[in-house]
């Protein structure tokens, strides 16, 4: 038998030790099996009343209940929409924004510490001045998630373009390619798969924007139900929205990360 | 006497460094006729980059001139072929695609761009790897494939700058020995920047030493040794005795440049 030095250092605690997928989907599913015999253990005992923590069995009961009825869908189609809406508004503008500031210093200078001042204002502290603005309609939803993500997404967008290659640049500029067609041809191909990656982590908190403006004034949606819940001391809705919510956010995490891998199959590293 | 394929003169470069200005290269003379392969070897920092650059118009210099066939450079262009040292293959082309990149902004179009850009990747030897991403590529491929990618739309002038600098010893070998039977068979002027000696005077024609603070051309020294060249030539008396001198001519900055520093310091 050949020695592997992979062989003896499988701990914990080995930096660059490697594991074979199955074994790390096998990992992450004993964890998530951990997480709900946890809680079903503290329910079904009695520990904690069904009040504050509902056991899982009653949680799913729920749910499969507004499945059912058609409720969960109908709250899951609006947030839905609000949230691709919303994204979407908010990509249209800053991609092109952050590509024109990552490229040119002087762009960088007007838009850059706006944007960058801006980011630092709590987006919950403009939720009453969107529903002042925008009312309580779609509009203030997009609005919130618009505020949540643009600015954050022109930042990250514009250090992916900053981190293309300079010598890239330099190859355009040899062959007596234009300044646009270096920038169409060579600097945006090369900083699509960060752009890309940075969609999807401010995809991830537009989920968050979503849900504050839902909780905060709406009529519909899965923060708005989650609201109305409380109300009614539904805790098995709440906990059922919320982990609804999760796995909202874990699909569409896993679904971007597919999407990357057949866009840019090239810029994987070999190992 | 036929006119210079590049002729630098009176060049001079300098860089702001907070209030003081750094007088990289001061007064700059070169001239390589047509066919002919110079190298320019010196200490790390002493500007021999700068001067690629500039010669590539991809940096502007403050006075002095740089001539392509007696006509001055003004900004890039594609009559000086570029490899730099860092690797840059576009990752989301394939190896042929890179070469085509190319050719399609010198102009070139349908069938013609797919055999060119074949013609030279098998110049290279990595024809068989025509469709292959840069990330598929190994470090001494992925030059190759500049290499191939420069030379596709038949620059006058191909400007190396430490082009084998980030490989290892043996690639690096086995990529000089492919420059050189490149070279002399199709006889291109080049003009090539390293600190490896070794390497100079295995590919070069001429080996330019250069000072260092500030940067000027020290001394010039013709490699005398006949063509072709195998690689064991490398262990000829020939070889070594010019080897040595480049090595000392060099070693002689570098302690320059270490007595300076102290008086300094």
């Amino acid at each position: 038998m050949p020695r592997r030095s992979d062989a003896r250092g499988q701990g914990l605690f080995r930096l660059t030790a490697r594991l074979t997928p199955a074994r790390f989907v096998a990992i992450s599913c004993v964890v998530f099996a951990g997480l709900l015999a946890v809680w079903w253990g503290v329910t079904a005992s009695g520990l904690v009343k069904p009040l504050f923590l509902p056991g899982p069995d009653r949680v799913f009961a729920r749910l499969a209940d507004l499945a059912a009825s058609g409720q969960l869908w109908e709250d899951a189609g609006v947030s839905i929409y609000r949230i691709m809406v919303g994204f979407l508004i908010a990509t249209v503008l800053a991609v092109p924004i952050g590509v024109l500031i990552g490229c040119y210093r002087a762009w960088e200078a007007i838009i850059e510490p706006v944007v960058d001042f801006v980011r630092y204002m709590p987006v919950v502290a403009f939720v009453p001045l969107t529903i002042l603005w925008a009312g309580t309609g779609d509009g203030q939803k997009f609005l919130i998630i618009w505020i949540g993500t643009f600015f954050q997404q022109v930042l990250l967008i514009m250090d992916n373009v900053k981190r293309v290659p300079w010598d890239f640049v330099n190859v355009g500029r040899t062959l007596e390619l234009k300044e646009r067609e270096i920038l169409a041809r060579i600097v945006v191909p090369a900083a699509l798969p960060g752009i890309w990656d940075s969609l999807r982590i401010s995809l991830g908190w537009a989920w968050t924007w979503l849900v504050l403006a839902e909780l905060v004034a709406a009529t519909s949606g899965l923060g708005y139900r989650i609201v109305t819940a409380q109300r009614f001391f539904q805790t098995e809705t709440i906990i059922g929205y919320i982990l609804v919510l999760g796995l909202f956010g874990l699909v569409t995490d896993q679904a971007m990360k597919a999407i990357a891998k057949r866009l840019f199959r090239y810029a994987e590293a070999r190992r | 006497m036929t006119q210079p394929k590049l002729s630098v003169s009176g060049l001079t470069k300098t860089f702001a460094r907070g209030s003081e200005r750094i007088r990289v290269l001061d007064g700059i003379d070169l001239e390589i006729p047509e066919n002919e392969f110079v190298s320019l070897v010196g200490t790390s920092g002493c500007g021999k980059s700068t001067l690629l650059s500039i010669v590539a118009g991809l940096e502007d210099h403050d006075t002095g001139s740089v001539l392509v066939d007696g006509q001055p450079v003004e900004g890039p262009g594609r009559d000086r072929g570029v490899v730099f040292q860092s690797y840059t293959l576009f990752p989301w082309l394939t190896a042929r695609q890179n070469v085509e990149f190319a050719l399609r902004a010198a102009g070139l179009k349908g069938a013609d761009l797919r055999d060119r850009a074949l013609e030279h990747l098998a110049l290279v030897g990595l024809e068989r790897f025509a469709d292959a991403h840069p990330n598929q590529l190994s470090g001494g491929m992925k030059q190759r494939v500049a290499i191939a990618r420069a030379l596709s739309y038949r620059p006058k002038i191909l400007l190396m700058d430490e082009p084998f600098g980030a490989l290892d010893a043996l690639t690096r070998h086995h990529m000089q020995e492919l420059l050189t039977r490149v070279w002399e068979r199709h006889r291109l002027t080049v003009l090539f920047i390293t600190h490896d000696v070794e390497e100079a005077v295995y590919l070069s024609d001429r080996v330019a030493v250069m000072s260092n603070q500030p940067g000027r051309i020290k001394e010039i020294v013709p490699i005398t040794i006949d063509r072709p060249r195998p690689y064991d030539i490398t262990s000829t008396p020939e070889f070594m005795a010019l080897h040595r001198r480049v090595l000392a001519s060099i070693r002689e900055e570098s302690i320059r440049i270490a007595q300076m520093d102290d008086a300094i310091g």
